[in-house]
C-alpha cells in the first residue's frame, strides 16, 4: 500500500494557493458525485441554518462549525455502512450528516429541544445517531479515540467485518490518548480507522506553534500503522483513500489513519470568521483557502466534464437550504424538555 | 459449605460470568500474572482464552475507553485497574465519558462497562501506591461505584455491577483478600435494590464504614460488647447512588454515629454519610455529635513508624465509642 512511509510534513497541501483547481473525478460515476454533492450541500446548508440561529440568539450552547471540511466527513462516510460504528468531537455536526442522521433532530438538539437527537441533554457538542452509526461526540478532543478501539475490539468480536471510526483533529494527536490507542490498536490488531481531519489550527492556535512537524499521519508510519495523507477539500481523494483503508481494515482486520488536510471557514467556536483570535488567521489566508472549497471544486469539475449544469446545481443548493430553514423552523416549534424530566437517564431505568 | 476467600470470591465472579455471558470479557495491565492482582484472576486466560482475559499495554486511559466502546457495542466489560492510584490516568474515560453518556445522550446509549479498580496500601508503598479515592468517584452522578467487604459480597456485587446497565466502579481491597467466609449459592442482586446495609444490631451506638474500613466497625463493636456497649454496625456497600436510608434509621436507634473511612478527611465520603444522616434527623434525635474517624489530611507515608500513625485501627474506634458514651480507657489500651 501506498504512504506506509514516514512523511513528517504535509508540504503543499498546506498551502492554499495549491490544490484549487476543478477535482480529477477519475472514474467516478455521476450518480455517486452528485450524491457526495448533495451531502456536501446538506452539511454547509445546515451550518449556515446554524449560523443564523447562533445570530439570532436561538441556539445559545457552543457551537463548532465545520464548513469548508465537508469533503472529509462525506468521503469516509461513503464507504462506511450503518453497521459500522464512529464517533467524533465538538465538531461533529458533518460526520453525523455524512451518515445520515436526522436534520431535524439535529437542528432540535442544538436549540435544546426535547425532540432533539439527544433529547436536549447534550446539544451541539453531544450528537448520537445510532441508527446510522454514529455512537456520539464529546468536545474532549481525544475523548472518542479510545471509545472508537473499543467498537472496533467489539465488531472484531462479533464476527463480520464492521469496523470502529473515530473522526479527531490534529490538536488531538497531541494528546496522549491518541498515542496510547494508536498503540493499542496496532498491537491488538483492531479493525478501526482513525481519521484525522488536520484543519491547521486548535482553537486560535496554528499548527507551526503547536507541533515540530505538521503531518499527523507521521505517527501512525512510527506504529507501522497503513495510513495515506491526502488533500482534505478534495472529496474524491478522500473517498479513494477511505476506502482503500477501510477495505485493510474490514479484511486484514487491522488499524489504519487517514490523514486529511483542510481548513475550516469560521472561527473554533461559532459564526464568526475570528481573525482577530487566531494566531496567524488572516483575511488574505482565509479568502485563499475559500478558493480551495471542497463543494466549488467538485461543481467546477462536475460542469467541465458535463456531470451536471451550473442551474442544476444552483437549485440543488437552493433546495438543500431551502430545507435547512424549514427544519430549523420546525425546531424553533419544538417542545423544551419538561422541567420535571430533568434527572431522567441519569441511570438505566429500573428493569 | 466450605470457606471460601474473599480473593477467591471474586475468581469465582468472573467465572460465573464468562461462562454465562459470552459478552463478557476483562482487559488490563497484570492479568496473566499475579504478581499484580493476587490469586483473584489466577488461571481464568487459561481457562477462558487469552482473546477474553488481555493483558494490556501500559494504556490505562485507552484501556478503559476502549472498555467503554466495546460496552456502548453491547459487551459487558471488566477493566481492571491494579492500582487505585494509576486509574487516575483513566479519569477521562470514566468521569467524562462512560458516567455521563447515558444522560448527554438523553439515554439512547448505555455503557454497562464495570470498572474494578484495587485499593492497594500499606507494607511502606508509599504516596503513589496506596490512594483510596471512592470519595471522588462517589462525586460522580452516572457512576456506580460498589465497595464490597465481605466475600460474598465480593462475589455478588461484581455479578451485579456487570449485568448492570449502568457504569460502575468496583472497587477491592487487598488487605481483605485473605478473609473467609461460608458462602451460599451466587445470589442474583439487582445493583439498583442494593444498599447499605446493618450487620450487626446494637442499641447504643451506630458503626459505619465501607469495604476495609467496615471491618475496624464490626472488630470495634466485638470489643465494645465486651465492655458491655452494643454497636450496631452498617456496611455501606453501595456508595452511589447513595441511600442514607439505613443509617438514618439505625442512628434514630442509638442517637450516637461514629463513621469511619479509609479515605481522606476533608470532602470525604464520612463527611457525606454524616451529612444525609444528620439533615434527615432532628437535633433532639443525637445522644451526640457525628464523629469521623478517617485518614489524616496526607498523603501516605512509606515508612512503618509513619504508616502506623497514619492507618485508623479499631483501637482508634473504640477509644472513639466510649468517648461519645462517656468515659473511656485511652485509645491504645
Amino acid at each position: 500500500m501506498q504512504g506506509n512511509g514516514l512523511v513528517l510534513d504535509i508540504g503543499s497541501l498546506g498551502d492554499p494557493s495549491r490544490h484549487t483547481a476543478p477535482l480529477d473525478l477519475k472514474n467516478i460515476d455521476a450518480a455517486t458525485l452528485l450524491t457526495w454533492h448533495a451531502r456536501m450541500l446538506l452539511i454547509r446548508t445546515a451550518e449556515e441554518a446554524i449560523a443564523d440561529l447562533i445570530r439570532a440568539d436561538e441556539a445559545r450552547g457552543p457551537c463548532h462549525l465545520s464548513i469548508g471540511q465537508e469533503a472529509i466527513a462525506v468521503g469516509v462516510a461513503h464507504s462506511l455502512r450503518a453497521t459500522d460504528r464512529s464517533f467524533g468531537t465538538h465538531r461533529s455536526h458533518g460526520h453525523y450528516l455524512a451518515l445520515g442522521g436526522s436534520l431535524e433532530a439535529l437542528l432540535a438538539e442544538i436549540l435544546g429541544r426535547d425532540t432533539g437527537c439527544a433529547r436536549g441533554r447534550g446539544g451541539s457538542m453531544h450528537i448520537h445517531a445510532g441508527e446510522a452509526g454514529f455512537f456520539g461526540s464529546v468536545p474532549f478532543v481525544g475523548g472518542t479515540i479510545a471509545l472508537a478501539a473499543g467498537a472496533a475490539f467489539a465488531a472484531k468480536r462479533d464476527g463480520g467485518s464492521d469496523v470502529g471510526v473515530a473522526f479527531f483533529g490534529d490538536g488531538a494527536c497531541e494528546e496522549g490518548i491518541f498515542h496510547e490507542t494508536l498503540n493499542l490498536a496496532a498491537i491488538m490488531r483492531l479493525p478501526m480507522l482513525f481519521v484525522v481531519e488536520n484543519n491547521l489550527f486548535s482553537s486560535h492556535m496554528d499548527l507551526h506553534f503547536r507541533q515540530p512537524a505538521t503531518s499527523q499521519s507521521r505517527f501512525a508510519a512510527a506504529q507501522r500503522v497503513a495510513n495515506r495523507l491526502v488533500d482534505g477539500n478534495d472529496v474524491v481523494a478522500v473517498a479513494e483513500a477511505a476506502h482503500e483503508l477501510l477495505a485493510l481494515c474490514r479484511n486484514e482486520r487491522v488499524a489504519a489513519l487517514l490523514e486529511a488536510v483542510t481548513y475550516r471557514w469560521s472561527g473554533h467556536v461559532g459564526p464568526n470568521d475570528d481573525y482577530d483570535v487566531g494566531v496567524r488567521r488572516s483575511t488574505t489566508e482565509l479568502k485563499a483557502w475559500k478558493r480551495r472549497d471542497p463543494i466549488g471544486r467538485l461543481e467546477a469539475a462536475l460542469v467541465a466534464s458535463r456531470a451536471a449544469d451550473r442551474e442544476s446545481l444552483d437549485r440543488a443548493r437552493a433546495d438543500m437550504a431551502a430545507r435547512a430553514r424549514l427544519a430549523a423552523d420546525a425546531a424553533l416549534a419544538a417542545p423544551f424538555p419538561d422541567p420535571a424530566s430533568l434527572l431522567d437517564c441519569v441511570y438505566a431505568p429500573r428493569a | 459449605m466450605t470457606k471460601v476467600k474473599y480473593v477467591e470470591a471474586i475468581r469465582q465472579a468472573h467465572i460465573y460470568l464468562l461462562e454465562r455471558h459470552p459478552n463478557v470479557f476483562v482487559i488490563g495491565q497484570g492479568l496473566w500474572s499475579p504478581w499484580y492482582v493476587g490469586n483473584s484472576m489466577r488461571d481464568l486466560d487459561q481457562m477462558f482464552g487469552r482473546d477474553r482475559i488481555i493483558d494490556s499495554p501500559v494504556s490505562e486511559a485507552a484501556c478503559t475507553g476502549l472498555a467503554v466502546g466495546a460496552a456502548l457495542c453491547g459487551y459487558r466489560p471488566i477493566v481492571l485497574h491494579p492500582r487505585m492510584d494509576f486509574m487516575v490516568l483513566a479519569c477521562d474515560a470514566i468521569v467524562d465519558g462512560a458516567a455521563k453518556w447515558s444522560y448527554m445522550f438523553g439515554g439512547r446509549a448505555r455503557p454497562a462497562v464495570t470498572i474494578r479498580s484495587i485499593i492497594n496500601r500499606g507494607g511502606e508503598q508509599g504516596a503513589q501506591h496506596s490512594q483510596a479515592l471512592h470519595s471522588w468517584f462517589a462525586h460522580v452522578p452516572g457512576l456506580r461505584v460498589v465497595m464490597p467487604a465481605t466475600a460474598s459480597d465480593a462475589r455478588d456485587l461484581l455479578i451485579a455491577a456487570v449485568l448492570c446497565d449502568d457504569p460502575v466502579l468496583y472497587i477491592d481491597d487487598r488487605w481483605l483478600y485473605e478473609i473467609e467466609e461460608e458462602m451460599p449459592p451466587v445470589t442474583d442482586v439487582a445493583l439498583a435494590d442494593a444498599g447499605p446495609q446493618v450487620r450487626m444490631a446494637g442499641r447504643d451506638v451506630t458503626l459505619v464504614g465501607a469495604g476495609w474500613s467496615y471491618h475496624l466497625a464490626e472488630e470495634a463493636a466485638h470489643r465494645l460488647a465486651e465492655s458491655g456497649i452494643s454497636a450496631e454496625t452498617v456496611d455501606l456497600r453501595v456508595l452511589n447512588p447513595f441511600a442514607a436510608g439505613p443509617i438514618v434509621e439505625s442512628v434514630r436507634k442509638t442517637g450516637r454515629m461514629i463513621v469511619i473511612d479509609g479515605g481522606w478527611k476533608t470532602c470525604g465520603f464520612a463527611a457525606e454519610v454524616i451529612a444525609s444522616v444528620s439533615e434527615r434527623l432532628p437535633g433532639r434525635a443525637w445522644r451526640a455529635a457525628p464523629q469521623r474517624i478517617t485518614l489524616p489530611d496526607a498523603p501516605a507515608p512509606s515508612s512503618r513508624s509513619l504508616e502506623q500513625a497514619y492507618y485508623p485501627t479499631a483501637d482508634i474506634v473504640v477509644a472513639a465509642a466510649h468517648k461519645l458514651l462517656g468515659g473511656a480507657p485511652s485509645p491504645r489500651g
